[in-house]
C-alpha cells in the first residue's frame, strides 16, 4: 500500500477517525439482568461493539465426566452473531473463537470462587451481536457482569480494554478500522481492585517502553470501565428503592 | 477511628450505615473490624464483597447480607422440592440448588417396600410438588430428603410463588415477623421452602392473589427499611377493595 491512499488514522490534530482523542474511550453503556431465563446476564455496547453475557449456575454438569469432585468447572462460549460484521459470519465456532473462549474462560476463572461449588458446572455464554472491535474485551466485562448479576461470588469484577499503536502513537480502545491498519492491537483485562491482570494479548509489535506504557493507558481505561460496572450493579437496587416510594 | 482498623468509609452520616456493595470492593482493612457475613472474604488483611449485598456498618461491625445467589442446601431446612425423576427405590428432585435432592422410599413410606410389586409412581409422580426437609448435606454427595415430618409430603393444593433464595429470610421476617403477619392479616396457610419456593393455601382466591402480590414486592425491596408495615399496609388496602367489590 503506497503511503498516499493509507487511511488518516489520525489527523494532525490528534483526532481518530471517530473524533475521539487517543486516549478517549467510546461511549459505554452497560446493563443487568436482560434476560429472563439465565441466571445472571449483560449487556455492554462499547462504541459500536455490542456484545450480550449470560450465566447459567452452578449448575449440574452433563455429561458427567467433566465434573471436578473439589471444584465448579466454567465452561465458556465466546461466539460471533452471523449478522455481527459487514460479511456474513459462518455460525460455527471458528478457530479464532475456540481461542477467545478459552482466554476469557481462564480469565475469569482467576476470580471465581470455583471450590464453594464442587461437582458443579458454571455455563458462560458470550454472543457478539455486532462487532466494531474490541469485542473480546467487551465481552469479558459483560461476562463479569453477568457473573455478579447470577450472585456467583468473585474476587473482583473483571474489565478490559484494548490499547493500539497507531502511526506511532498509543490509543485506547480500538475499533474496527483502526485494528485493521493498526501497527500493534494489545487486548487487556484486569482485576482492578487487587491490580493484577488477567488477561493481556498482543497482536503487532511494541518495543518495551511502549508495553509498559501501553499497559498504563489501559488500566487508565480499565479504571474508567469498573466504575461504570459498579454503577450499573448498584443502580438495580437503587431503582427498585425508587420504584418502592411510588408503590407505597 | 483507630488508624489499624479503619473502615472504608463511602458516606459518614450516623453511627449505622447501610450501602449496596458489589464484588471487589473492600469493605475494611485490619485487625480491629468486626466482619460478619456470607458475601465477604478476607484477603490478606482486606475484606472484600465476592456478590452483591447489603452492607451494614455499626461502628466497628460491618454485616454483609448477600442479595444474589443460589441456594445452598442446609440440614433441617424445609424446602420445596419438584419431582423430576424416578430410580427403583428413591426419587430425584428439583430444589432450586446446583445439586439435586434424593428422596429414598425408606424415607417417604412407612411399611416395606418391594420394588417389584410397587412402583415408586404410585406415591409420587413426576412434576409433583413435595414439602422436604434435608437429612444431610456435605458437597460431596447430593444433599438427603425426607417427608417425614409434621406438615412434609405432597402439595395437593396452592399456589407456588418462586422468589430468588436470598430474599427468603426477609420474607419470614425477625423471628418470623413478616410471615406471620401475612398471616395474620390474611388469614391463609403459608409455607416457606428456604430454596426461595412458597406455597400459599388461601380459601379466597382474590386473597392469594395479594399475598403473591406482597412477596413480589418483599422480593423486589428486601435491601430496604421499613418494609413489614409497608407490606402490611398494601394488604390492608388491597383487603379493602376486595371488599368493597364484593359489597357492590
Amino acid at each position: 500500500m503506497s503511503s498516499e491512499d493509507k487511511i488518516v488514522l489520525i489527523d494532525e490534530k490528534g483526532r481518530r477517525i471517530d473524533g475521539r482523542g487517543p486516549e478517549d474511550l467510546r461511549p459505554i453503556r452497560m446493563e443487568i439482568d436482560v434476560l429472563k431465563n439465565a441466571d445472571g446476564s449483560a449487556y455492554v455496547e462499547q462504541g459500536g461493539t455490542k456484545v450480550i453475557a449470560a450465566v447459567y449456575g452452578p449448575r449440574e454438569v452433563h455429561p458427567r465426566h467433566l465434573a471436578f469432585p473439589d471444584r465448579a468447572a466454567i465452561r465458556c462460549r465466546y461466539h460471533m452473531a452471523p449478522f455481527s460484521t459487514s460479511e456474513r459470519k459462518s455460525p460455527a465456532p471458528s478457530r479464532r473463537e475456540i481461542e477467545l473462549s478459552k482466554v476469557i474462560r481462564e480469565a475469569l476463572e482467576s476470580v471465581v470462587f470455583t471450590q464453594l461449588y464442587p461437582r458443579t458446572v458454571i455455563d458462560i455464554f458470550i454472543e457478539v451481536l455486532q462487532a466494531d472491535g474490541g469485542t473480546r474485551c467487551a465481552g469479558l466485562t459483560a461476562a463479569s457482569l453477568a457473573l455478579a448479576d447470577a450472585g456467583i461470588p468473585i474476587r473482583d469484577l473483571i474489565a478490559a480494554v484494548a490499547v493500539g499503536k497507531i502511526d506511532g502513537v498509543l490509543v485506547l480502545d480500538i475499533n474496527e478500522t483502526e485494528d485493521e491498519h493498526c501497527e500493534a492491537d494489545m487486548p487487556m483485562a484486569m482485576a482492578p481492585s487487587f491490580n493484577e491482570i488477567v488477561l493481556l494479548q498482543l497482536n503487532g509489535v511494541l518495543s518495551p517502553e511502549e508495553t509498559s506504557k501501553a499497559i498504563e493507558l489501559g488500566k487508565k481505561g480499565i479504571m474508567k470501565i469498573y466504575e461504570l460496572q459498579k454503577e450499573t450493579l448498584k443502580k438495580k437496587y437503587e431503582l427498585s428503592t425508587r420504584r418502592s416510594q411510588v408503590v407505597t | 477511628m483507630k488508624s489499624d482498623g479503619d473502615i472504608v468509609m463511602e458516606q459518614h452520616t450516623a453511627n449505622t450505615r447501610r450501602y449496596i456493595g458489589v464484588p471487589g470492593e473492600i469493605v475494611a482493612e485490619g485487625e480491629n473490624v468486626r466482619v460478619y457475613g456470607q458475601g465477604v472474604v478476607k484477603i490478606g488483611d482486606k475484606y472484600v464483597i465476592t456478590v452483591t449485598s447489603l452492607v451494614e456498618v455499626h461502628n466497628n461491625t460491618i454485616t454483609v447480607i448477600p442479595l444474589e445467589g443460589p441456594y445452598m442446601p442446609k440440614a433441617g431446612d424445609v424446602i420445596i422440592g419438584i419431582i423430576e425423576d424416578i430410580g427403583l427405590t428413591a426419587w430425584i428432585l428439583d430444589i432450586k440448588s446446583p445439586y439435586k435432592g434424593v428422596l429414598h422410599v425408606g424415607e417417604a413410606l412407612s411399611g416395606p417396600f418391594n420394588p417389584l410389586k410397587n412402583n415408586l409412581r404410585r406415591y409420587f409422580d413426576i412434576g409433583d410438588y413435595v414439602i422436604a426437609k434435608i437429612l444431610d448435606f456435605d458437597k460431596t454427595k447430593d444433599p438427603v430428603l425426607t417427608v417425614r415430618g409434621k406438615g412434609l409430603g405432597k402439595i395437593t393444593r396452592g399456589i407456588i410463588v418462586e422468589v430468588s433464595p436470598p430474599k427468603v429470610p426477609r420474607i419470614i421476617g425477625k423471628k418470623g415477623s413478616m410471615i406471620s403477619m401475612i398471616k395474620g392479616e390474611t388469614g391463609c396457610n403459608i409455607v416457606v421452602g428456604m430454596n426461595g419456593r412458597i406455597l400459599v393455601n388461601c380459601s379466597d382466591p382474590r386473597m392469594a392473589n395479594i399475598i403473591v402480590k406482597a412477596i413480589k414486592i418483599i422480593e423486589r425491596e428486601s435491601h430496604t427499611t421499613g418494609l413489614t408495615d409497608r407490606i402490611r399496609m398494601f394488604i390492608q388496602e388491597n383487603k379493602e377493595v376486595c371488599l368493597h367489590e364484593l359489597g357492590g
